[in-house]
Protein backbone atom coordinates (compact mmCIF):
# COMPACT_ATOMS: atom_id res chain seq x y z
CA UNK A 1 0.00 0.00 0.00
CA UNK A 2 2.86 2.63 0.70
CA UNK A 3 4.53 2.01 -2.60
CA UNK A 4 1.62 2.57 -4.11
CA UNK A 5 0.99 5.68 -2.21
CA UNK A 6 5.00 6.24 -3.30
CA UNK A 7 4.31 5.43 -6.79
CA UNK A 8 1.15 8.12 -6.91
CA UNK A 9 3.52 10.37 -5.29
CA UNK A 10 5.25 10.48 -8.62
CA UNK A 11 3.11 10.32 -11.31
CA UNK A 12 1.89 13.36 -9.29
CA UNK A 13 4.83 15.11 -9.84
CA UNK A 14 4.96 13.44 -13.93
CA UNK A 15 1.96 12.88 -15.64
CA UNK A 16 3.03 12.12 -18.77
CA UNK A 17 4.47 8.75 -17.11
CA UNK A 18 0.92 8.65 -15.10
CA UNK A 19 -0.37 8.98 -19.00
CA UNK A 20 1.84 5.76 -20.37
CA UNK A 21 1.05 3.99 -17.65
CA UNK A 22 -2.66 3.96 -18.03
CA UNK A 23 -2.32 3.84 -21.97
CA UNK A 24 -0.46 0.33 -21.84
CA UNK A 25 -2.73 -1.33 -19.49
CA UNK A 26 -5.37 -0.19 -21.37
CA UNK A 27 -4.01 -1.65 -24.54
CA UNK A 28 -3.57 -5.06 -22.70
CA UNK A 29 -7.06 -4.46 -21.57
CA UNK A 30 -8.33 -3.99 -24.75
CA UNK A 31 -6.65 -7.27 -26.41
CA UNK A 32 -7.99 -9.87 -24.03
CA UNK A 33 -11.08 -7.91 -23.63
CA UNK A 34 -12.01 -8.43 -27.72
CA UNK A 35 -10.37 -11.96 -27.26
CA UNK A 36 -12.91 -12.42 -24.08
CA UNK A 37 -15.98 -10.50 -26.34
CA UNK A 38 -15.43 -12.94 -29.15
CA UNK A 39 -15.20 -16.43 -26.81
CA UNK A 40 -18.13 -15.41 -24.98
CA UNK A 41 -20.07 -14.09 -28.08
CA UNK A 42 -19.58 -17.33 -30.02
CA UNK A 43 -20.43 -19.61 -26.89
CA UNK A 44 -23.49 -18.12 -25.93
CA UNK A 45 -25.23 -17.57 -28.73
CA UNK A 46 -23.67 -20.57 -30.18
CA UNK A 47 -24.09 -23.35 -27.58
CA UNK A 48 -27.80 -23.41 -27.61
CA UNK A 49 -27.59 -23.88 -31.17
CA UNK A 50 -25.78 -27.29 -30.72
CA UNK A 51 -28.37 -30.49 -31.40
CA UNK A 52 -28.05 -33.58 -32.25
CA UNK A 53 -29.59 -33.24 -35.88
CA UNK A 54 -26.34 -30.88 -36.83
CA UNK A 55 -24.23 -34.59 -36.15
CA UNK A 56 -26.27 -36.55 -38.40
CA UNK A 57 -24.38 -38.80 -40.83
CA UNK A 58 -25.92 -37.27 -43.78
CA UNK A 59 -25.97 -33.99 -44.95
CA UNK A 60 -29.65 -32.80 -45.83
CA UNK A 61 -30.78 -28.99 -46.68
CA UNK A 62 -33.06 -29.55 -43.69
CA UNK A 63 -30.44 -30.86 -40.82
CA UNK A 64 -27.43 -28.87 -42.23
CA UNK A 65 -25.68 -31.59 -40.37
CA UNK A 66 -21.78 -30.28 -40.27
CA UNK A 67 -20.65 -34.07 -39.69
CA UNK A 68 -19.22 -35.06 -42.84
CA UNK A 69 -17.26 -31.79 -42.86
CA UNK A 70 -15.72 -32.71 -39.27
CA UNK A 71 -14.82 -36.11 -41.30
CA UNK A 72 -13.49 -34.45 -43.91
CA UNK A 73 -11.57 -31.64 -41.89
CA UNK A 74 -10.00 -34.88 -39.93
CA UNK A 75 -8.96 -36.12 -43.20
CA UNK A 76 -7.91 -32.74 -44.97
CA UNK A 77 -5.43 -32.55 -41.87
CA UNK A 78 -3.60 -35.52 -42.12
CA UNK A 79 -3.12 -35.72 -46.03
CA UNK A 80 -1.16 -32.38 -46.30
CA UNK A 81 0.75 -33.15 -43.18
CA UNK A 82 2.09 -36.54 -44.47
CA UNK A 83 3.43 -34.86 -47.74
CA UNK A 84 4.37 -31.92 -45.20
CA UNK A 85 5.97 -33.22 -42.42
CA UNK A 86 9.05 -35.83 -44.10
CA UNK A 87 10.07 -32.68 -46.81
CA UNK A 88 10.16 -29.90 -44.04
CA UNK A 89 11.51 -32.24 -41.52
CA UNK A 90 14.24 -33.42 -44.22
CA UNK A 91 15.17 -30.15 -45.69
CA UNK A 92 15.14 -28.65 -41.82
CA UNK A 93 18.04 -31.71 -41.05
CA UNK A 94 19.83 -30.73 -44.76
CA UNK A 95 19.93 -26.38 -43.35
CA UNK A 96 21.06 -27.42 -40.14
CA UNK A 97 23.29 -30.30 -39.86
CA UNK A 98 24.82 -30.57 -43.57
CA UNK A 99 25.15 -27.04 -45.11
CA UNK A 100 28.37 -25.14 -44.61
CA UNK A 101 28.65 -21.62 -43.15
CA UNK A 102 27.33 -19.39 -45.73
CA UNK A 103 26.36 -22.30 -48.41
CA UNK A 104 24.33 -20.28 -50.99
CA UNK A 105 22.02 -23.05 -51.73
CA UNK A 106 21.23 -22.04 -47.26
CA UNK A 107 20.76 -18.37 -48.53
CA UNK A 108 18.22 -18.98 -51.38
CA UNK A 109 16.04 -21.67 -49.21
CA UNK A 110 15.72 -19.30 -46.15
CA UNK A 111 14.80 -16.30 -49.11
CA UNK A 112 11.94 -18.86 -50.49
CA UNK A 113 10.80 -20.42 -47.24
CA UNK A 114 10.72 -16.23 -46.19
CA UNK A 115 8.68 -16.33 -48.96
CA UNK A 116 6.06 -19.02 -48.68
CA UNK A 117 5.46 -18.48 -45.08
CA UNK A 118 4.08 -14.23 -46.48
CA UNK A 119 2.10 -15.84 -49.43
CA UNK A 120 -1.50 -15.15 -48.53
CA UNK A 121 -3.96 -18.28 -48.63
CA UNK A 122 -6.21 -16.71 -51.33
CA UNK A 123 -3.15 -17.09 -53.21
CA UNK A 124 -2.50 -20.37 -52.18
CA UNK A 125 -5.86 -20.88 -53.41
CA UNK A 126 -5.89 -18.83 -56.97
CA UNK A 127 -2.45 -21.35 -57.55
CA UNK A 128 -4.08 -24.65 -56.33
CA UNK A 129 -6.96 -23.52 -58.95
CA UNK A 130 -5.05 -22.96 -61.49
CA UNK A 131 -2.59 -26.34 -61.13
CA UNK A 132 -4.78 -29.28 -60.25
CA UNK A 133 -8.10 -27.67 -60.92
CA UNK A 134 -7.47 -26.37 -64.80
CA UNK A 135 -3.49 -27.51 -65.92
CA UNK A 136 -4.29 -31.06 -64.51
CA UNK A 137 -7.64 -31.34 -65.05
CA UNK A 138 -8.63 -32.76 -62.15
CA UNK A 139 -11.68 -30.71 -60.96
CA UNK A 140 -12.20 -30.12 -57.41
CA UNK A 141 -10.38 -32.70 -55.98
CA UNK A 142 -9.58 -33.53 -52.08
CA UNK A 143 -5.90 -34.06 -53.07
CA UNK A 144 -5.65 -30.49 -55.28
CA UNK A 145 -6.56 -29.39 -51.72
CA UNK A 146 -4.04 -31.24 -50.04
CA UNK A 147 -0.90 -30.31 -51.89
CA UNK A 148 -1.74 -26.87 -51.68
CA UNK A 149 -1.92 -26.93 -48.27
CA UNK A 150 0.99 -28.78 -47.99
CA UNK A 151 2.52 -26.18 -49.32
CA UNK A 152 1.05 -23.70 -47.12
CA UNK A 153 2.55 -25.41 -44.01
CA UNK A 154 5.78 -26.23 -45.30
CA UNK A 155 7.61 -23.06 -43.93
CA UNK A 156 6.10 -23.29 -40.44
CA UNK A 157 7.03 -27.18 -40.44
CA UNK A 158 10.91 -26.12 -41.29
CA UNK A 159 11.24 -23.30 -39.22
CA UNK A 160 9.89 -24.97 -36.05
CA UNK A 161 11.89 -28.24 -36.99
CA UNK A 162 15.42 -25.85 -37.83
CA UNK A 163 15.06 -24.18 -34.47
CA UNK A 164 14.28 -27.42 -32.58
CA UNK A 165 17.95 -28.88 -34.24
CA UNK A 166 19.62 -25.82 -33.68
CA UNK A 167 18.73 -25.97 -30.02
CA UNK A 168 20.03 -29.61 -29.50
CA UNK A 169 23.65 -29.07 -28.34
CA UNK A 170 26.45 -30.00 -30.17
CA UNK A 171 28.18 -32.07 -27.16
CA UNK A 172 25.45 -34.35 -28.20
CA UNK A 173 26.76 -34.69 -32.05
CA UNK A 174 30.09 -34.83 -30.67
CA UNK A 175 29.45 -37.40 -28.17
CA UNK A 176 27.46 -39.93 -31.03
CA UNK A 177 30.55 -38.60 -33.64
CA UNK A 178 33.13 -39.94 -30.72
CA UNK A 179 31.49 -43.36 -30.03
CA UNK A 180 32.30 -44.13 -33.67
CA UNK A 181 28.79 -42.88 -35.34
CA UNK A 182 28.43 -41.67 -38.75
CA UNK A 183 26.66 -38.60 -39.64
CA UNK A 184 23.12 -40.39 -40.61
CA UNK A 185 23.25 -42.68 -37.48
CA UNK A 186 23.54 -39.37 -35.23
CA UNK A 187 20.94 -37.74 -36.81
CA UNK A 188 18.11 -40.31 -36.51
CA UNK A 189 19.09 -41.61 -33.64
CA UNK A 190 20.57 -38.08 -31.27
CA UNK A 191 19.19 -35.59 -32.88
CA UNK A 192 15.94 -35.98 -34.39
CA UNK A 193 15.19 -37.41 -30.91
CA UNK A 194 15.97 -34.68 -28.62
CA UNK A 195 14.47 -32.46 -31.46
CA UNK A 196 10.61 -34.42 -31.57
CA UNK A 197 9.07 -31.68 -29.17
CA UNK A 198 10.09 -29.03 -31.71
CA UNK A 199 8.96 -30.57 -34.31
CA UNK A 200 5.75 -31.52 -32.65
CA UNK A 201 4.50 -28.38 -31.48
CA UNK A 202 5.19 -26.94 -35.58
CA UNK A 203 3.03 -29.67 -36.76
CA UNK A 204 0.47 -28.47 -34.22
CA UNK A 205 0.65 -25.25 -35.28
CA UNK A 206 -0.23 -26.73 -39.06
CA UNK A 207 -3.10 -28.23 -37.96
CA UNK A 208 -4.65 -25.21 -36.62
CA UNK A 209 -3.91 -23.27 -39.73
CA UNK A 210 -5.58 -26.11 -41.87
CA UNK A 211 -8.25 -26.45 -39.58
CA UNK A 212 -9.32 -22.79 -40.09
CA UNK A 213 -8.22 -22.19 -43.77
CA UNK A 214 -11.27 -21.31 -45.99
CA UNK A 215 -9.75 -19.54 -48.73
CA UNK A 216 -7.04 -22.13 -49.69
CA UNK A 217 -9.98 -25.00 -50.45
CA UNK A 218 -12.92 -23.45 -51.39
CA UNK A 219 -11.94 -23.43 -55.33
CA UNK A 220 -9.34 -26.55 -54.91
CA UNK A 221 -11.21 -29.36 -53.03
CA UNK A 222 -15.14 -27.02 -53.18
CA UNK A 223 -17.88 -27.02 -51.12
CA UNK A 224 -19.83 -30.64 -50.89
CA UNK A 225 -21.17 -31.54 -47.92
CA UNK A 226 -20.31 -34.83 -47.94
CA UNK A 227 -17.44 -37.25 -46.94
CA UNK A 228 -15.18 -37.77 -49.47
CA UNK A 229 -15.19 -41.10 -51.58
CA UNK A 230 -11.53 -40.93 -52.46
CA UNK A 231 -8.81 -38.52 -52.91
CA UNK A 232 -9.75 -37.38 -56.56
CA UNK A 233 -13.48 -36.76 -54.84
CA UNK A 234 -14.87 -33.12 -53.72
CA UNK A 235 -15.57 -32.40 -50.32
CA UNK A 236 -15.54 -29.70 -47.96
CA UNK A 237 -14.13 -29.08 -44.43
CA UNK A 238 -15.78 -27.40 -41.84
CA UNK A 239 -14.43 -23.79 -42.35
CA UNK A 240 -15.32 -23.79 -45.71
CA UNK A 241 -18.74 -25.74 -44.50
CA UNK A 242 -19.17 -22.72 -42.30
CA UNK A 243 -18.60 -19.95 -44.73
CA UNK A 244 -21.08 -21.87 -47.66
CA UNK A 245 -23.82 -21.31 -43.99
CA UNK A 246 -23.29 -17.89 -43.44
CA UNK A 247 -23.07 -17.12 -47.60
CA UNK A 248 -26.67 -18.91 -48.36
CA UNK A 249 -28.07 -16.93 -45.23
CA UNK A 250 -30.51 -18.94 -44.23
CA UNK A 251 -28.22 -20.87 -41.74
CA UNK A 252 -27.37 -18.33 -39.25
CA UNK A 253 -28.91 -21.10 -36.37
CA UNK A 254 -26.19 -23.53 -37.85
CA UNK A 255 -23.60 -21.21 -38.06
CA UNK A 256 -23.59 -20.37 -34.76
CA UNK A 257 -23.06 -23.85 -33.82
CA UNK A 258 -20.33 -24.48 -36.39
CA UNK A 259 -18.62 -21.74 -35.24
CA UNK A 260 -18.51 -22.93 -31.57
CA UNK A 261 -17.02 -26.32 -33.15
CA UNK A 262 -14.49 -24.52 -34.99
CA UNK A 263 -13.37 -22.41 -31.47
CA UNK A 264 -13.15 -25.57 -29.28
CA UNK A 265 -11.34 -27.39 -32.19
CA UNK A 266 -8.86 -24.68 -31.98
CA UNK A 267 -8.39 -24.18 -28.25
CA UNK A 268 -7.97 -27.42 -27.52
CA UNK A 269 -5.36 -27.23 -30.46
CA UNK A 270 -3.66 -24.61 -29.00
CA UNK A 271 -3.98 -26.22 -25.18
CA UNK A 272 -2.64 -29.54 -26.43
CA UNK A 273 0.57 -27.37 -28.22
CA UNK A 274 0.90 -25.48 -24.97
CA UNK A 275 1.06 -28.89 -22.93
CA UNK A 276 3.23 -30.44 -25.49
CA UNK A 277 5.69 -27.64 -25.48
CA UNK A 278 5.68 -27.77 -21.36
CA UNK A 279 5.56 -30.97 -20.75
CA UNK A 280 8.73 -32.05 -23.25
CA UNK A 281 10.79 -28.77 -22.46
CA UNK A 282 14.24 -30.04 -21.64
CA UNK A 283 17.49 -27.93 -20.56
CA UNK A 284 20.15 -29.14 -21.54
CA UNK B 1 31.63 -48.95 -47.64
CA UNK B 2 27.90 -50.11 -47.53
CA UNK B 3 27.12 -47.21 -44.72
CA UNK B 4 29.47 -44.80 -46.74
CA UNK B 5 27.01 -44.95 -49.86
CA UNK B 6 23.60 -44.80 -47.71
CA UNK B 7 25.46 -41.77 -46.06
CA UNK B 8 26.11 -40.11 -49.52
CA UNK B 9 22.25 -41.10 -50.97
CA UNK B 10 20.52 -39.71 -48.10
CA UNK B 11 22.96 -36.27 -48.03
CA UNK B 12 21.44 -36.15 -51.75
CA UNK B 13 17.58 -36.90 -50.24
CA UNK B 14 17.70 -34.20 -47.77
CA UNK B 15 19.14 -31.62 -50.46
CA UNK B 16 16.66 -32.72 -52.67
CA UNK B 17 13.78 -31.77 -49.64
CA UNK B 18 15.46 -28.50 -48.75
CA UNK B 19 14.71 -27.61 -52.91
CA UNK B 20 11.51 -28.10 -52.66
CA UNK B 21 10.35 -24.97 -51.24
CA UNK B 22 12.62 -23.32 -54.12
CA UNK B 23 10.24 -25.75 -56.12
CA UNK B 24 7.66 -24.71 -54.62
CA UNK B 25 7.39 -20.79 -55.17
CA UNK B 26 9.31 -20.70 -58.87
CA UNK B 27 5.47 -22.73 -59.52
CA UNK B 28 3.27 -20.77 -57.73
CA UNK B 29 5.13 -17.68 -59.66
CA UNK B 30 4.94 -19.64 -62.80
CA UNK B 31 0.97 -20.22 -62.50
CA UNK B 32 0.17 -17.30 -61.70
CA UNK B 33 2.14 -14.94 -64.23
CA UNK B 34 1.35 -17.52 -67.09
CA UNK B 35 -2.48 -17.31 -66.05
CA UNK B 36 -2.08 -13.39 -65.13
CA UNK B 37 -0.20 -11.67 -67.50
CA UNK B 38 -2.08 -12.69 -70.64
CA UNK B 39 -4.96 -10.96 -69.34
CA UNK B 40 -3.21 -7.74 -68.44
CA UNK B 41 -1.89 -7.49 -72.06
CA UNK B 42 -5.42 -8.10 -73.31
CA UNK B 43 -7.23 -5.87 -71.47
CA UNK B 44 -4.12 -3.06 -71.43
CA UNK B 45 -2.35 -2.74 -68.41
CA UNK B 46 -2.86 1.22 -67.74
CA UNK B 47 -6.75 0.43 -68.06
CA UNK B 48 -6.55 -2.76 -66.02
CA UNK B 49 -4.24 -0.98 -63.52
CA UNK B 50 -6.14 2.38 -63.14
CA UNK B 51 -9.54 1.44 -64.53
CA UNK B 52 -12.09 2.85 -62.64
CA UNK B 53 -15.08 0.73 -63.84
CA UNK B 54 -15.06 -3.17 -63.16
CA UNK B 55 -18.62 -4.02 -65.33
CA UNK B 56 -17.58 -7.99 -65.83
CA UNK B 57 -20.13 -8.71 -68.90
CA UNK B 58 -19.50 -5.55 -70.97
CA UNK B 59 -15.84 -6.74 -70.54
CA UNK B 60 -14.54 -3.95 -68.47
CA UNK B 61 -12.25 -4.26 -65.79
CA UNK B 62 -10.59 -1.75 -63.99
CA UNK B 63 -9.40 -2.85 -60.72
CA UNK B 64 -8.11 0.47 -59.10
CA UNK B 65 -10.73 0.89 -56.88
CA UNK B 66 -9.81 -2.57 -55.27
CA UNK B 67 -6.43 -1.69 -55.52
CA UNK B 68 -7.08 1.58 -53.79
CA UNK B 69 -9.94 -0.29 -51.27
CA UNK B 70 -7.28 -2.91 -50.24
CA UNK B 71 -4.71 -0.11 -49.12
CA UNK B 72 -7.53 1.96 -47.30
CA UNK B 73 -8.58 -1.34 -45.14
CA UNK B 74 -4.95 -2.04 -44.74
CA UNK B 75 -4.15 1.22 -43.80
CA UNK B 76 -6.97 1.29 -41.60
CA UNK B 77 -5.60 -1.99 -39.70
CA UNK B 78 -2.47 -0.69 -39.06
CA UNK B 79 -3.74 2.63 -37.29
CA UNK B 80 -6.03 0.43 -34.97
CA UNK B 81 -3.98 -2.61 -34.89
CA UNK B 82 -0.32 -1.46 -34.06
CA UNK B 83 -0.11 0.87 -31.41
CA UNK B 84 -2.60 -1.27 -29.43
CA UNK B 85 -0.78 -4.56 -30.02
CA UNK B 86 2.46 -2.30 -29.48
CA UNK B 87 1.69 -1.39 -26.15
CA UNK B 88 0.25 -4.12 -25.59
CA UNK B 89 3.74 -5.59 -26.28
CA UNK B 90 5.62 -2.94 -23.92
CA UNK B 91 3.05 -4.15 -21.19
CA UNK B 92 3.91 -7.41 -21.61
CA UNK B 93 7.35 -7.05 -21.63
CA UNK B 94 8.03 -4.20 -18.88
CA UNK B 95 4.90 -3.63 -16.90
CA UNK B 96 3.08 -7.08 -16.65
CA UNK B 97 3.52 -9.50 -13.10
CA UNK B 98 4.25 -13.11 -14.64
CA UNK B 99 1.18 -13.65 -12.96
CA UNK B 100 -1.02 -11.85 -15.52
CA UNK B 101 1.57 -12.74 -18.55
CA UNK B 102 0.82 -16.61 -17.97
CA UNK B 103 -3.11 -15.15 -19.10
CA UNK B 104 -1.81 -12.78 -21.60
CA UNK B 105 0.73 -15.09 -23.91
CA UNK B 106 -2.01 -17.71 -24.08
CA UNK B 107 -4.53 -15.77 -25.16
CA UNK B 108 -2.36 -13.55 -27.61
CA UNK B 109 -2.11 -17.31 -28.91
CA UNK B 110 -5.43 -17.89 -28.75
CA UNK B 111 -6.14 -14.49 -31.09
CA UNK B 112 -3.24 -15.78 -33.48
CA UNK B 113 -5.05 -19.59 -34.03
CA UNK B 114 -8.59 -18.37 -34.51
CA UNK B 115 -10.02 -18.98 -38.13
CA UNK B 116 -10.45 -16.21 -39.77
CA UNK B 117 -14.15 -17.13 -40.91
CA UNK B 118 -14.96 -16.75 -37.25
CA UNK B 119 -13.31 -13.18 -37.18
CA UNK B 120 -15.57 -12.96 -40.01
CA UNK B 121 -19.00 -14.31 -38.40
CA UNK B 122 -18.17 -12.26 -35.48
CA UNK B 123 -17.62 -9.03 -37.34
CA UNK B 124 -20.66 -9.75 -39.38
CA UNK B 125 -23.13 -10.75 -36.09
CA UNK B 126 -21.58 -7.75 -33.47
CA UNK B 127 -19.40 -5.15 -35.14
CA UNK B 128 -21.52 -4.33 -38.09
CA UNK B 129 -25.04 -4.01 -35.77
CA UNK B 130 -23.09 -1.56 -33.96
CA UNK B 131 -21.42 0.44 -36.77
CA UNK B 132 -25.36 0.72 -37.95
CA UNK B 133 -26.10 2.01 -35.19
CA UNK B 134 -23.55 4.59 -35.21
CA UNK B 135 -23.77 5.61 -38.75
CA UNK B 136 -26.95 4.08 -40.46
CA UNK B 137 -26.49 2.42 -43.62
CA UNK B 138 -25.43 -0.80 -43.99
CA UNK B 139 -22.76 -0.84 -41.36
CA UNK B 140 -20.24 -2.58 -43.76
CA UNK B 141 -17.30 -0.88 -45.03
CA UNK B 142 -13.81 1.14 -44.48
CA UNK B 143 -14.10 1.03 -40.66
CA UNK B 144 -15.68 -1.98 -40.06
CA UNK B 145 -13.39 -3.36 -42.18
CA UNK B 146 -10.03 -1.97 -40.66
CA UNK B 147 -11.70 -2.75 -37.21
CA UNK B 148 -11.54 -6.06 -37.80
CA UNK B 149 -8.52 -6.44 -39.32
CA UNK B 150 -6.68 -4.59 -37.29
CA UNK B 151 -7.66 -7.00 -33.90
CA UNK B 152 -6.46 -9.79 -36.54
CA UNK B 153 -3.24 -8.11 -36.83
CA UNK B 154 -2.67 -7.72 -33.15
CA UNK B 155 -1.32 -11.06 -32.45
CA UNK B 156 1.47 -10.61 -34.95
CA UNK B 157 2.35 -7.51 -33.75
CA UNK B 158 2.48 -8.19 -30.42
CA UNK B 159 4.56 -11.27 -30.46
CA UNK B 160 7.16 -9.74 -32.94
CA UNK B 161 7.55 -6.34 -30.90
CA UNK B 162 7.40 -8.22 -27.85
CA UNK B 163 10.42 -10.26 -28.94
CA UNK B 164 12.16 -7.27 -29.86
CA UNK B 165 11.78 -5.31 -26.96
CA UNK B 166 12.75 -7.84 -24.63
CA UNK B 167 16.13 -8.20 -26.65
CA UNK B 168 17.30 -4.81 -25.83
CA UNK B 169 19.96 -5.21 -23.50
CA UNK B 170 18.93 -4.57 -19.77
CA UNK B 171 21.62 -1.81 -19.37
CA UNK B 172 19.37 0.49 -21.37
CA UNK B 173 16.70 0.44 -19.17
CA UNK B 174 19.22 0.48 -16.22
CA UNK B 175 20.65 3.66 -17.55
CA UNK B 176 17.62 5.43 -18.03
CA UNK B 177 16.56 4.50 -14.69
CA UNK B 178 20.26 5.90 -12.87
CA UNK B 179 19.58 9.24 -15.25
CA UNK B 180 16.61 9.90 -12.75
CA UNK B 181 13.97 8.66 -15.30
CA UNK B 182 10.43 6.96 -14.20
CA UNK B 183 9.88 3.32 -14.80
CA UNK B 184 7.57 4.21 -17.45
CA UNK B 185 9.91 6.76 -19.49
CA UNK B 186 12.74 4.37 -19.21
CA UNK B 187 10.96 2.00 -21.25
CA UNK B 188 9.37 4.39 -23.94
CA UNK B 189 12.35 6.68 -24.21
CA UNK B 190 15.47 4.20 -23.92
CA UNK B 191 14.13 0.52 -24.49
CA UNK B 192 11.22 0.67 -27.21
CA UNK B 193 13.65 3.24 -29.30
CA UNK B 194 16.45 0.45 -29.57
CA UNK B 195 13.78 -1.98 -30.71
CA UNK B 196 12.76 0.21 -33.65
CA UNK B 197 13.85 -1.86 -36.53
CA UNK B 198 12.27 -5.32 -35.23
CA UNK B 199 9.03 -3.81 -34.27
CA UNK B 200 9.20 -2.25 -38.42
CA UNK B 201 9.57 -5.57 -39.28
CA UNK B 202 6.34 -6.80 -36.89
CA UNK B 203 4.15 -3.77 -38.65
CA UNK B 204 5.34 -4.50 -42.06
CA UNK B 205 4.54 -8.34 -41.53
CA UNK B 206 0.96 -7.10 -40.21
CA UNK B 207 0.77 -5.03 -43.35
CA UNK B 208 1.32 -8.74 -45.44
CA UNK B 209 -1.40 -10.55 -43.17
CA UNK B 210 -4.12 -7.86 -43.48
CA UNK B 211 -3.92 -7.00 -47.08
CA UNK B 212 -3.80 -10.77 -47.59
CA UNK B 213 -6.87 -11.35 -45.58
CA UNK B 214 -9.84 -12.75 -47.29
CA UNK B 215 -12.25 -14.43 -45.88
CA UNK B 216 -12.84 -12.23 -42.82
CA UNK B 217 -13.24 -9.00 -44.92
CA UNK B 218 -15.74 -10.63 -47.37
CA UNK B 219 -18.44 -10.64 -44.66
CA UNK B 220 -17.60 -7.14 -43.57
CA UNK B 221 -16.75 -4.56 -46.56
CA UNK B 222 -19.76 -4.52 -48.70
CA UNK B 223 -17.91 -5.84 -51.34
CA UNK B 224 -19.32 -3.08 -53.74
CA UNK B 225 -16.27 -1.97 -56.32
CA UNK B 226 -16.11 1.39 -56.24
CA UNK B 227 -13.75 4.00 -55.18
CA UNK B 228 -14.63 3.86 -51.51
CA UNK B 229 -15.79 8.07 -50.65
CA UNK B 230 -15.57 7.74 -46.78
CA UNK B 231 -14.85 5.39 -43.85
CA UNK B 232 -18.25 4.38 -43.77
CA UNK B 233 -18.90 3.30 -47.52
CA UNK B 234 -18.46 -0.01 -48.78
CA UNK B 235 -15.24 -1.48 -50.25
CA UNK B 236 -14.14 -4.76 -52.33
CA UNK B 237 -10.29 -5.34 -51.72
CA UNK B 238 -8.93 -7.72 -54.10
CA UNK B 239 -9.06 -10.64 -52.46
CA UNK B 240 -12.51 -10.01 -52.32
CA UNK B 241 -12.84 -9.53 -55.71
CA UNK B 242 -11.37 -13.29 -56.58
CA UNK B 243 -13.29 -15.26 -54.23
CA UNK B 244 -16.74 -13.34 -54.87
CA UNK B 245 -16.31 -14.14 -58.79
CA UNK B 246 -14.25 -16.95 -59.33
CA UNK B 247 -17.17 -19.33 -58.68
CA UNK B 248 -18.91 -18.58 -61.83
CA UNK B 249 -16.26 -16.62 -64.60
CA UNK B 250 -15.45 -17.72 -67.63
CA UNK B 251 -13.08 -16.32 -69.99
CA UNK B 252 -11.56 -13.30 -69.61
CA UNK B 253 -13.79 -13.06 -66.76
CA UNK B 254 -11.55 -15.33 -64.92
CA UNK B 255 -8.45 -14.17 -66.12
CA UNK B 256 -9.05 -10.69 -65.25
CA UNK B 257 -9.47 -12.37 -61.52
CA UNK B 258 -6.28 -14.42 -61.97
CA UNK B 259 -4.93 -10.98 -63.06
CA UNK B 260 -5.86 -9.26 -59.91
CA UNK B 261 -4.90 -12.44 -57.61
CA UNK B 262 -1.08 -11.09 -59.63
CA UNK B 263 -1.25 -7.89 -58.82
CA UNK B 264 -1.66 -8.82 -55.31
CA UNK B 265 1.07 -11.40 -55.32
CA UNK B 266 3.39 -8.54 -56.57
CA UNK B 267 2.27 -6.27 -53.83
CA UNK B 268 3.06 -9.08 -51.42
CA UNK B 269 6.64 -10.12 -52.60
CA UNK B 270 7.87 -6.43 -52.54
CA UNK B 271 6.01 -6.33 -48.56
CA UNK B 272 8.06 -9.63 -48.39
CA UNK B 273 11.43 -7.83 -49.68
CA UNK B 274 10.88 -4.84 -47.72
CA UNK B 275 10.71 -7.09 -44.70
CA UNK B 276 13.91 -9.00 -45.09
CA UNK B 277 15.43 -5.99 -45.60
CA UNK B 278 14.34 -4.37 -42.66
CA UNK B 279 14.82 -7.53 -40.89
CA UNK B 280 18.41 -7.76 -41.98
CA UNK B 281 19.32 -3.99 -41.01
CA UNK B 282 18.34 -4.79 -37.30
CA UNK B 283 20.60 -7.68 -37.25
Amino acid sequence: MIRFKEKLKTYKRKPFSLFLYILVHLAAFITVGVLGALVIYILVKGIPNINTDLFAWEYTTENASMMPAIINTVLMTALPLLMAVPVGVFSAIYMVEYAKRGNKLVKIVSLTTETLAGIPSIIYGLFGYLMFVIALGWGLTFIGGAITLAIMVLPTIMRTTEEALKAVPDSFREGSFGLGAGRLRTIFKIVLPSAVPGILSGIILSIGRIAGETAVLLYTSGTQAKVVDSVFDSGCTLSVHMYKLMSEGLYTKEAYATAVILLMMVVAINWFSGFIAKKFQKTY
Amino acid sequence: MVSKGKEKVMHIVFMLAACGSILAVIVICLFMFANGVPAMAEIGLKDFLLGKKWIPNQNIFGIFPMIIGSIYVTAGAIIIGVPIGLLCAIFMAHFCSSKIYKILKPAVELLAGIPSIVYGFFGLMVIVPIMQNMFGGSGKGVLTASILLGIMILPTIISVAETNIRAVPESYYEGALALGDTHERAVFKAVVPAAKSGILAGVILGIGRAIGETMAVIMIAGNQPIVPDGITSGVRTMTANIVLEMGYAADLHREALIATGVVLFVFILLINLLFSAVKRKGE
